[in-house]
């Protein structure tokens, strides 16, 4: 048992580590559910039917909103299947509601129940019947029940985390190539802005504005994420072919693209896009699953038969354990180099796209930072910095460990500045763990 | 050694374990002052981590470690400096861009007002290489100076904090006969100094050469002691693999043929000047000489791993054009290098992704790997080489010596390469495996390859070759044409010239 036990642990102890944080901040959001919307009417709809029958007296209450609305039509035809009449119907505001139960009081009617949505039940009005409205009666006041759900847990919620970590994983599968080729790409965050600048510019001033089909919007996306393979593949160039270590490189490229775009967007916001553009970033068209997470899984499902099935996935892993080994073996190393760079580029624009179309605009101010995300998620999912070791899936495992603590202290209103302190720390931490696994919870030897 | 005074260095019922493996199983080691002991048995008997214990890297699991009959508690090697061991790494421990003095200094800066008093370290580290009769400049970059000074600066590192004990973990592994010669009257001139040294080595003349003593681990365990007087060669062989060996080299019948592989005026830089040579069907061909002849330079420029300024090779007849590793392999020529973890495998990754590499080719179908294909061909060779391996996912670092050099062997065989080129392939490779190594090559020269081997070991050349090519200064200057016949002396003449 305890063999099979620490196997598990050791090749998935980072899936431990997202489930314990999901557990974690779904015991901290546990809160008090109101339902709303249809299933809520249906609901309520139901436990009047079953306290008072068709006979019953009710007056429903709702706000004039839209949400409000739409649960009154679905409660009204609820009742209607059922064959009850409500007595009245208020929609509008308390003085309505105040109005109507005069109007029922002078007929001398008599309610049993007053059905309506969270909102509408608080109101004072419905506080004191026995000293407003004696002839009334005492009628129940009925909403849907309310029950405890973590927030976190919440499909919305769920669906929240995954998009907004799309960007990330997505750039964080062109870095898993890279740095199990034992190099690494600080330029990613910069091109995602330039990718992002280019798409909006194309977009705005080529393929039609506002006005803009699919078609053209295609073609500068594709342009733009174009450009970024082009920059990795400068990068990839001038590693390989003049020997310059991946980290200047990248830290030059990373500046070159941020200041490329800041000149190309002229400082400024690009914008003037389409409707359409949020597509991409903002759409779910697959059983109610956004878009980018779908592209995401996809790029993940690419990524890993690529690094374990494929030729090049094999290359980049000798290449990162052991270069020399590898060109000896007629592995060639400038070539997978070169690939791991590109694809990284390339993807790096891609999150630049998506990203321009969340947020539909293009600004040079976008992906600050991001290379140091991606490379976080890469870290945290395993995959050694000297190269040769990693998992396409462990890097998947990090970008949500991250995504999760950042959303967790989000939704338990914890400070953005004391949220940097904990994911640096936690990062830290989940980093140390895996360390400690492979030699076996070892110190190092000291000096 | 008198029964009253303790002896110098005493380790008693040493145990270590790591993870699956018991690596000492209660090994005793006694040194006296002035003695050179030699600590011998195959890879993995446990002799470097017994003196990786000595030498503080790492703790042993029980047992005590007594100098002069004080008991010591080594927990890092600064603890074992101070009590007066010095261990001689195979790796050594030198840094590269320091210079041989500072090297000499490195963790115990002789000092003044805080700072480092460079002149006086440099005075001090002259007067060392006089003592061991070195001619290294103190202001020498160390990754200036060639293998056997570097383990001359090692030499006086252990001197400069007054060492008691000098561990030298296959110290004669890279150098030539010439400077191993040298290395034994340094040894006989500490020895004469009191100095107790353990002298670990897998060539047995050098045991006979120099050691007062020997003692044999196998399988992590006290095989024998004997004084060095007291046992002949076999002896030794057969208390080290605990079985008979009845002769080193395999005999067999040469049966040459016509030529097929050449190589004609390579030159590259001032390393490898105008090379030809030529190898026959079935041939074996030794290429031998002093370290720095250029070997090991020429070999990787036929293989396109070094840059060659001009030189043509020629296979079958055919003039290839070798530009990188990639060509000469898919020519049909497999390279076994020297430094098999540094070069020839990804010590990280299964053997069988290492077998993989080169084979890839062959063994994908668009871009795909057809895993089912490479297991099964990696089997054959596992099963064809007796490669003894747990299973094909086991990291290439966790098997000895002789079986990674049999997974590189593998790679090369599975793309059925014509040439074989062998850089020093019973470097760090045990008596028995590396009888089996050999075995390995007349099979291959037996089914009509061309073989090159580059060695340092003259009896392996003369026990293997057909033909000898010896090489000086990056020249070759001689060629025994009936490699039976010749001698040590004959060869060592021709690599001096």
């Amino acid at each position: 048992m305890m063999p099979v036990l620490r196997r598990l642990l050791f090749e998935y102890g980072m899936v431990l580590v997202l489930l314990l944080l999901c557990i974690f901040f779904s015991v901290v959001t546990l809160t008090e559910q109101h339902p709303a919307g249809a299933a809520a009417a249906r609901q309520l709809a139901r436990d009047v039917m079953a306290r008072f029958g068709k006979e019953g007296r009710v007056l429903v209450a709702v706000r004039e909103q839209a949400e409000d609305i739409a649960f009154l039509h679905v409660l009204q035809e609820e009742f209607a299947r059922s064959g009850l009449h409500p007595v009245e119907v208020v929609q509008g505001e308390p003085k309505d509601a105040r109005a109507a139960l005069q109007r029922l009081a002078a007929a001398g009617k008599k309610l049993d129940a007053i059905a309506g949505t969270q909102a509408a039940a608080g109101w004072l009005v419905f506080g004191d019947f026995s000293t407003d409205f004696p002839t009334l009666g005492t009628p129940r006041i009925m909403t849907a029940r309310s029950y405890r759900w973590p927030n976190f847990l919440k499909a919305d919620n769920l669906l929240n985390i995954a998009n907004q970590i799309a960007v990330i994983a997505i750039i964080a599968v062109g870095m898993t190539m890279v740095i199990v080729a034992a190099g690494i790409d600080l330029s990613v965050g910069s091109l995602i802005a330039l990718s992002a600048v280019i798409g909006a510019l194309l977009i705005r001033d080529y393929a039609g504005g506002v006005a803009a089909g699919p078609l053209g919007m295609i073609f500068s996306c594709l342009a733009a994420i174009l450009a970024c393979g082009v920059v990795g593949f400068f990068s990839g160039t001038m590693i390989t072919t003049f020997g310059v270590p991946p980290f200047i490189v990248t830290l030059a490229m990373m500046l070159v693209g941020n200041g490329l775009a800041f000149i190309l967007a002229r400082g400024q916001s690009v914008g003037n896009l389409p409707d359409s553009f949020v597509w991409l970033g903002r759409g779910a068209d697959l059983f109610g699953l956004p878009n980018a997470v779908v592209l995401m899984v996809l790029l993940y499902a690419a990524g890993h038969i690529l690094m374990s099935r494929m030729k090049i996935g094999r290359y980049l892993y000798a290449v990162g354990g052991n270069r020399e080994a590898a060109r000896l073996s007629g592995v060639p190393v400038a070539l997978v180099l070169l690939f791991a760079y590109t694809v990284s580029g390339l993807l790096a624009g891609l999150g630049g796209v998506i990203m321009a179309s969340q947020l539909k605009s293009g600004s040079p101010t976008y992906g600050q930072m991001y290379e140091l995300y991606v490379i976080a998620a890469v870290v945290v999912g395993g995959t050694s910095l000297s190269g040769g070791e990693g998992k396409m899936f462990g890097t998947l495992i990090g970008a949500f460990i991250i995504a999760v603590i950042q959303n967790g202290m989000n939704l338990t209103n914890v400070e953005s500045y004391t949220q940097k302190v904990v994911l640096g720390l936690v990062i830290l931490v989940a980093v140390l763990l895996d360390r400690l696994k492979h030699r076996g919870w070892r110190r190092q030897p000291r000096a | 050694m008198s029964d009253a005074a303790p002896p110098l260095l005493e380790m008693r019922g040493i145990v270590k374990s790591f993870p699956g493996v018991r690596a000492l199983r209660r090994v005793d080691l006694t040194l006296a002052a002035g003695e050179v002991l030699a600590l011998l048995g195959e890879n993995g008997a446990g002799k470097s981590t017994l003196m990786r214990i000595l030498g503080g890297a790492q703790s042993p699991d029980s047992g005590t470690i007594r100098l002069s009959g004080r008991e010591l508690d080594l927990r890092t090697p600064h603890d074992a400096q101070r009590a007066g061991v010095a261990v001689i790494y195979q790796e050594f421990n030198l840094v590269p861009a320091l210079t041989a003095a500072e090297n000499i200094f490195l963790g115990r800066e002789l000092s003044r007002f805080g700072f480092v008093a460079r002149g006086e370290q440099k005075r001090r580290a002259r007067e060392l290489f006089r003592r061991i009769g070195a001619e290294i400049d103190p202001d020498a970059l160390c990754r200036d100076l060639s293998v056997a000074q570097q383990q001359m600066v090692e030499i006086a590192k252990a001197l400069a904090f007054e060492a008691r004990i000098l561990v030298m973990d296959e110290p004669s592994a890279a150098l030539t006969v010439l400077e191993v010669e040298r290395l034994y009257a340094i040894i006989r001139d500490l020895k004469s100094h009191g100095i107790g040294i353990i002298y670990i080595s897998h060539r047995l003349e050098e045991i006979f050469a120099v050691c007062d003593r020997v003692t044999v681990l196998r399988d992590g365990a006290n095989a024998g002691e004997r004084p060095v007087g007291d046992i002949s060669r076999g002896g030794l062989i057969r208390l080290m693999v605990g079985r008979e060996l009845t002769d080193e080299f395999p005999k067999r019948d040469a049966i040459r043929g016509d030529v097929r592989f050449e190589v004609r005026g390579l030159s590259r830089g001032r390393a490898v000047r105008d090379v030809s040579f030529d190898v026959r069907r079935g041939e074996v061909l030794a290429i031998t000489g002093l370290i720095g002849a250029g070997r090991t330079e020429a070999m990787r420029a036929i293989f396109g791993a070094d840059h060659r300024d001009a030189g043509e090779i020629i296979l079958d007849g055919r003039v290839l054009a070798i530009g990188a590793p990639r060509d000469a392999i898919r020519a049909g020529i497999g390279f076994l290098t020297e430094d098999r973890k540094g070069q020839g495998l990804v010590l990280a990754h299964s053997v069988r992704d290492n077998f993989g590499l080169p084979n890839l080719n062959w063994l994908s179908r668009g871009g795909f790997v057809r895993r089912g294909a490479e297991r099964i061909a990696f089997a054959q060779q596992v099963d064809g080489l007796r490669i003894k391996v747990p299973s094909q996912e086991t990291a290439a670092r966790n098997l000895s010596g002789g079986n990674q050099q049999k997974v590189v062997l593998a790679k090369w065989l599975a793309r059925q390469c014509d040439v074989l080129i062998f850089d020093e392939p019973t470097r760090g490779v045990d008596v028995g495996a590396k009888f089996e190594i050999y075995q390995l090559i007349n099979d291959l020269a037996a089914q009509g390859k061309a073989i090159v081997i580059v060695s340092s070991e003259l009896p392996e050349v003369l026990g293997m070759a057909d033909r000898i090519l010896v090489m000086h200064e990056g020249r070759v200057t001689g060629e025994i044409m009936d490699a039976r016949r010749a001698t040590q002396e004959e060869i060592m003449e021709l690599a001096v010239a």
